[in-house]
C-alpha cells in the first residue's frame, strides 16, 4: 500500500451515489464505449464463441469462478448490453435475454418448477400465454391454476404447498385491466413465493413492478422495449430482493445443483443468483438465446422508450375518448378513462399513462368488429402490439382463437371485442382512419 | 441488495449507521485501488465454496489474499499458507475481509483493531450479507475505513465492467471505457 498518503475515505459520502433518471438509463445503461476500440455505439458481436486465454482460464469460466464469455448461447457482449439496459430500466439486479417473451416464461418455469410443481396465474393474460401455461406446460408436469386476480383473495383459494410462484400481467393484454400489484405482492410474501409480473404492456417507463413488491419481471421485448415491430425478444429480470432461503420451496436455488457440479446458486451469487441460474442452467440446457443482431435492434429501439411511451399514451387516451363518444361503440376498456373501473389503480400504478393497448366493443357485435378491421386504411391488421404503427385486431378470431368461449370472455376477448395498439403517428390521422372505418361498419 | 437484519446479540445498545446502507462507487474504487494484500477470515479449502471463488478471482486480478481459518491452519489454499488467526501472519496487511457471520464479525473486528497498527491495516470489509453496525462503529472510531454487506469480488467485477458481461446491473453510467480498476 502507498504509505505516503492516508486512505481518504469517509463513510458519510458513501450513500452519495447518483441515481440516474429513466431517460438517461434508456440511452446509457450497460453501454460504455467498447473496451478495445472505443466504439461508442454498441458493436454487434457476431460470433458464436470466444477464445480462452489458456486451459486454466477456460476451466475458471466453465466453473463460473470468473466472469467472461464462452459461447453465445449463454452470453454475448451485445446481448449483455441489452440485458443490463432492461435490468437498469426496471431498477432490478440483473437480467437474462431470451429469443422471445414466451421463451423467457419457459426459462422461469424450467428454473423454478420440477415435474409435479404448480403455479398460480392471473387469467387476464395474452391468449398465447394461457395456452402455454394451461396446455403445453402441462405436458412437462407443471400445473397452472388460473384465477381472477382482480380479487387477490382468489389466490388464497388456489394456493397449495406445491405452488412455486404467482404470475400476472400488471397491465393486462388485451383488456385494459390493471391489477393491484401491492395487494398481490402481499399475498405472495405471506406464502413465501415470488410474484412474477409480465410488464410488457406497461414497460418500465410507465410502471416498475419492483417498486411495488414484485420479485421477478418478464418482458416480451418484441413489444414496447424494441418498439418498432421488427425484432423478437424476451427478458427475465430479477429484483435481487427475494429470499430463496425463507422456506424449502426452492431447492433449485438453495441446494447443490447436479447440473452445475454441486454449485448452490443462491449462496454463491447472492442477490443475483436467480439470474445466474437461469443463464447457466436453463438457457444453457434448453438454448432459447437471443441473437446479437436482435439485441442490437432492440437496443436501438429502447433508447427512445420514454419518448415513444409519452406519445403512445397521449394518442391512446385521445382515441379512447373519441371512441367513448361514438354512437356505434358500446364500451371502451381503457384504464386511462375516468369511466374505467381500473382508473384509480391506473392513477396509482401507471401515473404517466395507461399504455397504448386497449379494447372496445361494437354494438354490431362480431360482424361489425370484423368490418372495422377490414375497413381501416392506416391501421395494420396483424398479431402484434407495441409498434410505432397503429395496429388493430379482432382477438376472438385470431390471438385468442385457441381459447374456449368462456376463456375468451374471461380474458377480455369476447366476440364483439376489437383490440387496438395505438402508434405514434399524428393523432388526427389515427382518429380519422378509425372514423371512416366505423362509418362503414 | 439482500436485506440484512440488524442484530444486537452482544448486549450493546443497537447501533444503526445509515451511511452504510449504500456506498458511492468512488469510495469502493479508492479502497480497491489502494489495497494490495488482504486477509480473508473464513477462507475455505473447498473449491466450490463462495470464499474460494472470491479468493481465486481476486488473486488472478493481482491481489495477494491471505487465508485465515483456525480449523485449517498450516494447510494451503491457492498457494497461500492458511493462518489460524490474524496475529500469526507475520507480514503487513492492508485490509481484512470477513467471510463469517454478522455475529462473529464483532469479535473479528476487535482482533483487527488490536492488530491494525502493527500490521498497517486500513480497511475492514465485511462480506455480502455480513453487517454489524456496532463492529463498524468501533472500527471507524479506531480509524479504519469500513465496508459492510458487499463482496470485493463482485464490486471489483462491477466497477471493472466484468459483472455487466452476465447481464448484472452495474448502475454505472459512463462515456469512458471500462478498465480493471487496479490497473
Amino acid at each position: 500500500m502507498n504509505e505516503m498518503q492516508p486512505l481518504k475515505t469517509d463513510a458519510a459520502e458513501a450513500a452519495n451515489q447518483r441515481e440516474y433518471g429513466i431517460e438517461t438509463l434508456a440511452v446509457h445503461a450497460g453501454a460504455r464505449p467498447d473496451p478495445v476500440t472505443g466504439a461508442r455505439s454498441t458493436p454487434i458481436y457476431q460470433t458464436t464463441s470466444f477464445a480462452f486465454d489458456d486451459a486454466d482460464h477456460a476451466a475458471e469460466l466453465f466453473n463460473l469462478q470468473t466472469f467472461g464469455y464462452i459461447y453465445s448461447r449463454i452470453t454475448n457482449p451485445t446481448v449483455a448490453v441489452l440485458e443490463e439496459r432492461v435490468a437498469a430500466l426496471e431498477n432490478g439486479r440483473g437480467a437474462v435475454a431470451a429469443s422471445t417473451g414466451h421463451a423467457a416464461q419457459f426459462l422461469v418455469g424450467a428454473t423454478l418448477l420440477e415435474s409435479g410443481d404448480e403455479f398460480i396465474s392471473s387469467n387476464n393474460l395474452y391468449g398465447g400465454s394461457v395456452t402455454q401455461f394451461g396446455i403445453s406446460f402441462k405436458k412437462l408436469g407443471w400445473t397452472c391454476h388460473f384465477v381472477d386476480m382482480t380479487e387477490p383473495e382468489n389466490i388464497e383459494r388456489a394456493m397449495t404447498d406445491k405452488v412455486k410462484f404467482i404470475f400476472c400481467e400488471g397491465l393486462a393484454n388485451p383488456g385494459g385491466i390493471v391489477l393491484d400489484l401491492e395487494a398481490l405482492a402481499e399475498v405472495a410474501k405471506r406464502h413465501g413465493v415470488p410474484l412474477i409480473v409480465d410488464n410488457t404492456l406497461a414497460s418500465p417507463y410507465l410502471c416498475r413492478p419492483f417498486d411495488h413488491g414484485a420479485d421477478l419481471v418478464l418482458h416480451s421485448t418484441t413489444k414496447f422495449i424494441g418498439g418498432h415491430g421488427n425484432t423478437m425478444g424476451g427478458m427475465v429480470v430479477e429484483s435481487g430482493r427475494f429470499d430463496w432461503w425463507q422456506n424449502d420451496r426452492f431447492p433449485s436455488m438453495t441446494k447443490p445443483d447436479p447440473a452445475y457440479h454441486g454449485l448452490t446458486f443462491a449462496e454463491t451469487f447472492g442477490d443475483f443468483g436467480f439470474t445466474m441460474k437461469v443463464r447457466a442452467v436453463a438457457l444453457r440446457d434448453y438454448g432459447p438465446c437471443m441473437a446479437a443482431q436482435a439485441a442490437w435492434n432492440l437496443l436501438q429501439g429502447v433508447e427512445t422508450l420514454p419518448l415513444r411511451m409519452e406519445r403512445h399514451c397521449s394518442n391512446a387516451l385521445a382515441v379512447a375518448r373519441y371512441l367513448e363518444g361514438h354512437p356505434k361503440v358500446s364500451w371502451v376498456s381503457y384504464a386511462g378513462l375516468e369511466s374505467s373501473q381500473y382508473y384509480e389503480l391506473a392513477q396509482k400504478y401507471l401515473p404517466r399513462g395507461a399504455g397504448a393497448v386497449f379494447t372496445f366493443g361494437l354494438k354490431g357485435g362480431y360482424e361489425a368488429g370484423l368490418k372495422v378491421v377490414d375497413k381501416v386504411n392506416m391501421f395494420s391488421h396483424l398479431a402484434n402490439i407495441g409498434d410505432t404503427r397503429s395496429l388493430i385486431i379482432h382477438p376472438a378470431s385470431t390471438t385468442h382463437r385457441q381459447l374456449t368461449d368462456e376463456q375468451k370472455v374471461k380474458a377480455g376477448a369476447g366476440p364483439d371485442v376489437v383490440r387496438l395498439s395505438i402508434g405514434i403517428e399524428s393523432i388526427d390521422d389515427i382518429i380519422d382512419d378509425l372514423d371512416q372505418a366505423l362509418d362503414q361498419a | 441488495m439482500v436485506d440484512v437484519a440488524i442484530k444486537s446479540t452482544d448486549g450493546h445498545p443497537l447501533v444503526f449507521l445509515p451511511q452504510h446502507d449504500g456506498y458511492a462507487d468512488e469510495y469502493l474504487q479508492r479502497i480497491l485501488r489502494r489495497v494490495k494484500t488482504f486477509a480473508m477470515v473464513g477462507a475455505s479449502t473447498h473449491w466450490r465454496r463462495p470464499s474460494y471463488y472470491a479468493m481465486k478471482y481476486l488473486t488472478k486480478k493481482g491481489y495477494r489474499v491471505i487465508p485465515i481459518n483456525p480449523g485449517r491452519a498450516g494447510e494451503s489454499i491457492l498457494g497461500e499458507t492458511v493462518y489460524g488467526n490474524l496475529a500469526d501472519f507475520p507480514e503487513k496487511l492492508d485490509m481484512v475481509d470477513i467471510f463469517r457471520t454478522s455475529e462473529e464479525a464483532l469479535d473479528i473486528t476487535k482482533d483487527v483493531i488490536a492488530a491494525k497498527d502493527e500490521k498497517g491495516i486500513e480497511v475492514l470489509w465485511m462480506q455480502l450479507t455480513v453487517r454489524n453496525d456496532h463492529a463498524a462503529q468501533l472500527a471507524e472510531e479506531a480509524g479504519l475505513t469500513v465496508v459492510m454487506n458487499r463482496c470485493p469480488k463482485i464490486e471489483f467485477a462491477r466497477l471493472s465492467g466484468e459483472l455487466s458481461w452476465s447481464g448484472i446491473n452495474s448502475r454505472i453510467v459512463s462515456a469512458k471505457r471500462a478498465r480493471p480498476i487496479n490497473a
